[in-house]
């Protein structure tokens, strides 16, 4: 698929992020992520903050827009569950947050713990007020993420961006 | 002595930002709220009511996008054990203009005065001496509040210092609820559009 003509949805998410002025990426690393993170750290002009939780980065991103910044939390469905109570932070505050969230326990997922999480992670973040889409097709990623990032920094909303599992591609658990 | 301090945190605070030329305060929910609120209300504060545990990753947030500023955490015990995991994130990105202080009397005294971890033995201060924080502090004397005051505004080494107050609820000062507006006058006072 990847070609110089066709970037990956793997960089397109990167790209994006960079078209719309993001200047600090927060993440907890998972696999689908690791090319944006790779590029956040090579990247002189990006902080990248690597965090414990994901709730941390809800805290960070609202300081920064409070210091004139855009940013973006890269994490995994199932630090949504972590996030919960620090969405009141966007709710409250109207602070925009812009998240991207890998999908576990979504599609062909061999590890069923990760199915609680996954399977409830839209509508978690729904009943927080947080605005979510999901792209299963490559070709999603980049119009999505864009468009997500309009809402999230010219309307102080709450957006996501979920990347489904048949996107990302099953997980190699036996080689 | 009883666990926390005897240090008047209402004093604390008001010497901390006596001065306070270009600082940007940050605060943890509940009593530092209030602290910072009865020092006089500024622009430049942003009050948290709630996001229990965010308070310091607020100010990592904020240190970064605004390095020309000394940027000022004031939080309890409680409120930053809540999210102690932010400790090490911090140490890793080491801003040399962000300052933690914690209020630290040892008690949840927003629900009744229970004890915290601090109040049965967790020293804050050599928990982030061990994560690297360059600069870290344990104050017990209220002498060592101006020397405090002056390494906020020097921005040479992120700091986080652990005050050990009384444990006392002085009479509530309630800083505005309404968090865009507190949003959104802070941007202002920087300069930046409200949203």
């Amino acid at each position: 698929m990847a070609s110089a003509e066709a970037p990956s949805w793997r960089d397109e998410v990167y790209d994006v992020l960079k078209q719309v002025g993001v200047k600090h990426v927060v993440y907890v690393p998972d696999a689908g992520h690791a090319t944006a993170i790779e590029r956040a750290n090579a990247d002189a002009d990006m902080h990248s903050v690597v965090l414990t939780t994901e709730e941390e980065g809800i805290g960070y991103l609202a300081g920064a827009w409070l210091g004139g910044d855009r940013g973006a939390l890269l994490m995994q469905s199932s630090g949504v569950g972590n996030c919960i109570n620090m969405l009141a932070l966007p709710a409250c505050a109207r602070f925009p947050l812009l998240m991207v969230v890998t999908m576990r326990g979504d599609w062909a997922e061999f590890n069923q713990w990760q199915n609680p999480m996954g399977q409830a992670a839209e509508a978690a973040l729904r009943l927080m007020g947080v605005l979510t889409w999901r792209a299963d097709d490559p070709k999603d990623v980049r119009p999505l993420l864009h468009g997500a990032a309009t809402m999230a920094f010219n309307g102080d909303c709450a957006c996501a961006v979920l990347l489904g599992q048949r996107l990302i591609g099953e997980k190699e658990w036996v080689k | 002595m009883s666990p926390g301090g005897t240090l008047d945190r209402r004093a604390v605070v008001a010497g901390l930002l006596r001065d306070r030329g270009d600082l940007l305060v940050v605060t943890g929910l509940g009593s530092a709220s209030y602290d910072v609120m009865a020092a006089g209300d500024h622009d430049l504060n942003y009050y948290l009511w709630g996001a229990m545990g965010s308070a310091a990753m607020v100010g990592l947030g904020l240190a970064a996008a605004r390095p020309d500023r000394p940027v000022l955490v004031l939080t309890g015990d409680g409120e930053l054990l809540m999210g102690f995991g932010a400790l090490v994130t911090i140490a890793l990105r080491r801003p040399r203009n962000l300052s933690i202080v914690v209020l630290d009397n040892g008690h949840y005294g927003e629900t009744g005065m229970q004890l915290s971890h601090t109040g049965q033995g967790i020293e804050v201060s050599r928990v982030a001496e061990a994560c690297g924080f360059p600069r870290v502090d344990l104050i017990t004397q209220m002498e060592a509040i101006e020397a405090l005051r002056r390494r906020i505004h020097a921005r040479e080494a992120l700091a986080l210092a652990t005050v050990k107050i009384a444990a006392e609820n002085p009479p509530r000062v309630l800083p505005p609820r309404d968090a865009i507006h507190v949003k959104n006058r802070f941007r202002l006072a920087l300069g930046l559009a409200p949203a």
